[in-house]
């Protein structure tokens, strides 16, 4: 057997083939303007048992027949996140322009969830702007934060264009753009954690998603919510792999 | 957003006709002639009375021999027009209501002799002051008391329904005697009774009417200037529907809808969660179940007035404190609708719905056992493909 899970998320696309024990194949590449086109590249001369679509792009997969169904990133991460850490019980996804608070069951059905709002702040776009305002690539952004001496700069702006500005005028007061990096961070840990503890939180606590490769990110999730917290050795294919699990179970009848 | 169309969408928009347990033909064409037949009257002489909410006693108006008509507040391209006078981060429904009125774009506010208000909500009761000093309407205001359960709101609203009954009288040179009073309970009475026939029809599993097809029936009808004939239409659909094509399957998820007001153009989350193949069952909000219980004996002697007081101080507003009436109205309809999941809808900026939401959760996650989700939102569709997956995880949490 053969499934396939594909993730069209507002910044990258990851594809995972799953051979209903193992995954044998995954890809993460950039959304750019073509979703489509970049997943039927990645999809292309491949026969898949069946193949479940999910992310943004989840319906736009299904009426071009790339997937035979679609779940929502919500669903998908939970059935994910289940099969790497069968005891998690929350999820914390930070993607490209989303974040998303997921309370799992024991047995990896949602109980409760919470997205951010229309807005992007609070997300992976929020520190890219911010990177680059620092002149760092993204991958940098987290460790230069970590290696700020003291506290990190208070940052007020939430909003993504005022933080840029507030960013600028920190770095031409003559602030450390390590302690301006790790501000930045911590403004959108409290942001996140806010909307953690309306959900609620229990061990396991799983974080995942673009963002969790940052590892500034996830020391001050654990330092502020004062519990361990796990990150997928990769994170960005968290999505994909539960809708090729959710492939398979269609295949076996199992239940959601 | 992207250029797609999801596949219940597009049977929809290539007009494939389905067979449909009721006609809503005769609904749709009622949005034309609502307008020409308010015109009309206005011509022979009838006054007409703009209302906003459920709260305004309608049968006093039915009384002074004038016509009640509902007006709109829920066309998103009226915001602009309001937002030249009003805050931003309004609720939408404000804003819409006002801007139709100042535009003149709501033939039916424009066709009123006069509008009345309540002291409903902090939007409501600061936006009906802008419209009076606009000098545009006679806008007349209602103090509404707030905390139901207290004996002085009673008072205060009898006192409050005396005083719309003395200004009636005046404005219009006519007198209410309690006899039109009896008539107009009567009818009101009836209207609402025919209306819970129809919605009741949903009890019945698979549903029979769409919430989009039970939307279109009871938010035109609101325009009908006819009241009697309004009641005879909704009595003909409701006694023609037919069983035999149902709106959905026995698998069908059967969702309750409550919150703020939705109407047509504000009719996004309905339209959301049917495009996702469930169905809103019912809906505990203005317009639909909320009020249509509220009965008065029209056997009681006592002052017909008195009697009008105690009913609408029962509508289970969340601007009353408390509110436990509307929780258990939701309970109910969990049960007699069979819901399997609750969406509470708050349009953005109103602070009694969005607060309310925490006991409305409480309610029907841990008393009822459902699933619940909350939406806070506007009349923009900038929002809709993030809605589509709140609405899409909520409906996948239903087993």
């Amino acid at each position: 057997m053969l499934t396939a899970g594909l993730d069209i998320g507002s910044r990258t696309i990851a594809l995972v083939e799953w051979d209903g024990m193992h995954i044998v194949r995954k890809e993460v590449v950039f959304t750019g303007i073509d979703p489509l086109k970049k997943s039927q590249q990645l999809m292309a001369g491949k026969h898949y048992d069946a193949s479940v679509a999910t992310g943004y792009g989840r319906h736009l997969a299904s009426v071009n027949t790339l997937a035979n169904c679609v779940i929502t990133e919500i669903k998908a991460y939970a059935v994910g996140a289940h099969q790497l850490f069968p005891d998690v019980r929350t999820i914390l996804d930070i993607g490209g322009q989303d974040s998303k608070v997921i309370q799992v069951k024991p047995d990896g059905a949602v109980a409760n969830f919470e997205m951010n709002d229309k807005c992007a702040a609070g997300t992976g776009r929020f520190l890219e702007n911010m990177a680059l305002a620092l002149d760092l690539n993204i991958e940098q952004l987290g460790p230069h934060a970590l290696e700020a001496s003291g506290k990190g700069v208070v940052l007020s702006s939430m909003c993504t264009v005022f933080a840029e500005s507030e960013v600028v005028s920190l770095i031409g007061r003559g602030e450390d753009s390590h302690s301006v990096a790790l501000g930045i961070h911590q403004s959108i840990v409290n942001r996140v954690c806010a909307v953690v503890r309306r959900v609620g939180y229990h061990p396991r606590f799983v974080f995942a998603g673009g963002v969790a490769l940052n590892p500034c990110m996830r020391q001050l999730i654990e330092h502020e919510l004062k519990i361990p917290v796990s990150v997928p050795a990769d994170p960005q294919i968290v999505g994909a792999l539960g809708a090729a699990i959710q492939a398979a179970n269609n295949l076996s009848g199992k239940k959601n | 957003m992207e250029k797609f169309m999801i596949p219940a969408a597009e049977k929809i928009l290539k007009g494939d006709k389905m067979l449909k347990s009721i006609d809503t033909d005769v609904f749709e064409s009622l949005r034309t002639k609502n307008v020409d037949a308010l015109i009309a009257a206005k011509n022979s002489g009838s006054r007409i009375i703009g209302m906003y909410c459920a709260y305004c006693p309608r049968e006093l108006i039915l009384a002074a021999g004038a016509i009640p008509i509902g007006l709109c507040g829920t066309v998103e391209s009226a915001i602009p027009d309001a937002e030249k006078d009003l805050p931003r981060n309004l609720c939408p429904m404000v804003k819409s209501s006002y801007g139709l009125a100042v535009s003149d774009k709501c033939p039916y506010f424009a066709l009123s002799d006069m509008v009345i208000g309540e002291t409903t909500c902090d939007g409501k009761k600061k936006m009906f002051e802008i419209m009076e000093s606009k000098n545009i309407k006679d806008v007349y205001v209602m103090h509404l008391p707030q905390m139901p359960d207290n004996n002085v709101s009673v008072d205060l609203w009898l006192s409050e329904l005396r005083r719309l009954k003395d200004y009636l009288g005046k404005k219009f040179h006519v007198q209410i005697t309690d006899a039109k009073l009896r008539e107009a309970i009567h009818i009101t009475n009836e209207e609402k009774r025919v209306l819970q026939k129809l919605l009741d029809l949903n009890q019945q599993q698979p549903v029979l009417i769409s919430g989009m097809d039970m939307l279109k029936i009871t938010y035109r009808i609101g325009f009908h200037p006819d009241r009697k004939e309004a009641i005879r239409l909704i009595e003909q659909v409701a006694d023609g529907v037919n069983r035999a094509f149902p709106a959905g399957d026995l698998k069908t998820k059967r969702i309750l809808l409550t919150g703020t007001p939705v109407g047509i153009g504000s009719e996004k989350v309905i339209k959301l969660v049917e495009e996702s193949n469930a169905l809103i069952v019912a809906q505990e909000n203005c317009g639909g179940y909320k009020n249509v219980g509220l009965h008065i004996d029209e056997n009681d002697p006592i002052d017909p007035l008195l009697l009008m007081a105690r009913k609408y101080m029962k509508i289970p507003c969340s601007v009353m404190s408390p509110n436990n009436d509307r929780i258990d109205l939701i309970k109910k309809m969990i049960r007699d609708f069979h819901i399997d999941g609750v969406i509470d809808l708050t349009w953005q900026a109103c602070h009694t719905y969005n607060l309310e939401s925490y006991m409305v959760a409480k309610a029907v996650k841990d008393d009822m056992g459902l699933p619940f989700l909350h939406l806070e939102t506007d009349y923009s569709q900038s929002d809709v493909e993030t809605l589509r997956v709140r609405i899409e995880a909520f409906l996948e949490m239903i087993n």
